[in-house]
């Protein structure tokens, strides 16, 4: 399963499309860090929409992309968290805290805009 | 002793005096369904309902009566009492009203009964032994199914106001206050959660003033629910600021293991709302110093 | 086609690649919809799919996901039993600590599954394997 990276400007938007396995996972978080060092892109939007289900090692990985890209000098924005997913995250203990997160891609857009012209 | 003996009637016998019974009151049925509806106006009772609907359900109940006795099964009458219920529940009848037509309909009988055997008195003893058993049963399954039917459209009304309870609202674009007030337990926490976080979604909010000034006391399970809350709030995109925390809620907050620096807090709602303007960009501005700025 | 006044039967999903977590959870949310439990539910009872199966896959390589719909005394549920014949733990009570599960991924995350769970039951053999079983109960 492949996950869609798109260069927007100085953004990367990668779109998670479904359900992906945990090997899927540790692929997409390889290929992202590859292009986030290649792209020099200054901020990385996650949008996980389409995840029916953030579980512990999900949430680990998107964690670790998010500290890794910030070691690369760039921030990471996740966006899409549905309200179900978001409840049963803090429920099971999961957090992402140091992780910025935005309703949706829209909203993850105006979020690193806001941020840009604050400087 | 005097019971056993009651009970020890020879079956056919009880059977048969059973079936005389039935047969008299199919007889009289216009006569006693008459009375019945003029004891019951004159009691006042059903006086939500016009003369005539109380004939009309008299008349249903009257021949569901019959019919349970006759059979000596209560599944038909119970179906009819639960389907009444529905209908005059919304009409504000209260309980005592049912279980008052109930017994009148019972002493309708009865007296009609006494009337055809008053010359026969071991006869009408015994008519008696069967019916009262009998009428007794019925009664009680329409006041239960009644009484049971009331509590459904309560529990249903308590959820309704529950939800209104716990209004989410928005008080300029992408800023929500949530005001709760009274008693919170693990179920209306939940749907409060539930609540806010789709309130989040449609309303596209980034900040969420969530006012607790209204509860006295909350505790460390619903504590624990508005940490959860506020975590939830995030992963969504939105700010959460708490106010009115009351110095016991804070201790309860900090014995569960809440990291209270974590949390952002205001003293009241006012100070709430400010804070959540200024993240939002607004600036409000007294209407003489904008007069004067043009 | 499948007849819709059949009841919901159990639902077994051997666990062998970490494709099977997928399979497993996709299989816990169709069933748990349809026994009617709310879209939050859902999402609780498969994301506590997805940690048992990914525990059994981790702990003991392959084992079992085995999924039951409940009915007693008129309401209905879901049991999740996760099993395998893997190494067992050792100290369940340190297990179910929820610092020792929850700091940074390292333990098992079964604190965290029975908080999404309404019942869990726990049983371990060292040397012979762990069944974990976590029911949750359809609200009215």
């Amino acid at each position: 399963m492949m996950v869609p990276i798109l260069k927007q400007g100085h953004f990367l938007i990668a779109t998670i499309m479904a359900a992906l396995s945990d090997e899927d996972m540790r692929q997409f978080r390889e290929a992202l860090l590859d292009r986030v060092v290649s792209s020099r892109a200054t901020a990385v939007i996650i949008d996980v929409m389409a995840m029916d289900v953030l579980d512990s090692f999900a949430t680990r990985t998107l964690r670790e992309i998010a500290y890794m890209t910030r070691l690369r000098g760039a921030r990471t924005v996740l966006v899409g968290v549905q309200p179900e997913v978001a409840l049963t995250m803090v429920q099971l203990g999961l957090h992402l805290e140091g992780v910025a997160t935005a309703l949706d891609l829209e909203e993850g857009l105006a979020y690193l805009d806001r941020v840009n012209r604050r400087g | 002793m005097q019971q056993t003996h009651r009970h020890t009637l020879p079956i056919d016998s009880a059977l048969e005096l059973r079936r005389e019974l039935v047969a008299h009151l199919r007889e009289n049925r216009t006569v006693l369904r008459e009375e019945w509806v003029r004891r019951i106006t004159e009691a006042q009772l059903l006086r939500a309902m016009t003369k005539e609907e109380i004939f009309a359900e008299a008349t249903s109940v009257y021949d569901n009566y019959v019919e349970a006795l006759e059979t000596d099964t209560l599944e038909a009458l119970q179906a009819y009492a639960r389907s009444l219920s529905e209908r005059i529940i919304p009409r504000g009848v209260e309980t005592d009203e049912v279980v008052g037509i109930v017994l009148l309909l019972r002493d309708v009988l009865a007296r009609s009964l006494f009337g055809k055997y008053q010359n026969n008195p071991s006869k009408l003893n015994r008519v008696l032994d069967a019916y009262e058993p009998a009428a007794n049963r019925i009664a009680n399954t329409v006041a239960v199914g009644f009484v049971q039917e009331r509590e459904r459209v309560i529990s249903q009304q308590q959820e309704a106001i529950r939800e209104l309870s716990t209004p989410v609202l928005q008080v300029r674009e992408r800023l929500l206050i949530l005001p709760i007030i009274g008693v919170v337990d693990p179920h209306r926490a939940r749907q409060l959660t539930e609540q806010l976080l789709r309130g989040i979604r449609t309303n596209r909010a980034r900040v969420v003033v969530i006012d607790i000034t209204g509860v006295a006391a909350m505790d460390a399970a619903v504590a624990n629910h508005l940490v959860q809350t506020v975590e939830a709030s995030r992963l969504l995109g939105a700010d959460v600021i708490v106010t009115g925390l009351s110095p016991e809620i804070a201790q309860t907050l900090v014995n569960i293991g809440v990291d209270l620096g974590k949390m952002k807090t205001m003293g009241d709602l006012q100070g709430g709302i400010e804070v959540a303007e200024q993240s939002l960009g607004y600036k409000v501005v007294p209407t003489t110093q904008t007069e004067a700025m043009a | 086609m499948v007849n819709a006044m059949a009841p919901p039967c159990q639902v077994r999903v051997p666990i062998g690649s970490d494709g099977d977590i997928i399979v497993a959870r996709q299989k816990g949310r169709a069933l748990a919809a349809e026994l009617g439990f709310s879209s939050t539910d859902v999402v609780r009872i498969a994301t506590a799919i997805s940690e048992l199966a990914r525990n059994v896959l981790t702990y003991a390589a392959c084992g079992e996901i085995r999924l039951q719909p409940l009915n007693c005394r008129n309401r209905c549920g879901i049991v999740i039993v996760a099993s395998d014949h893997g190494p067992g733990i050792a100290d369940i009570e340190q297990a179910m600590q929820d610092a020792y599960s929850t700091s940074g991924g390292l333990g098992l995350g079964l604190p965290g599954v029975r908080r999404l769970m309404d019942e869990f039951t726990i049983e371990s053999t060292v040397g012979k394997g762990t069944t974990v079983s976590a029911t949750k109960w359809c609200r009215p």
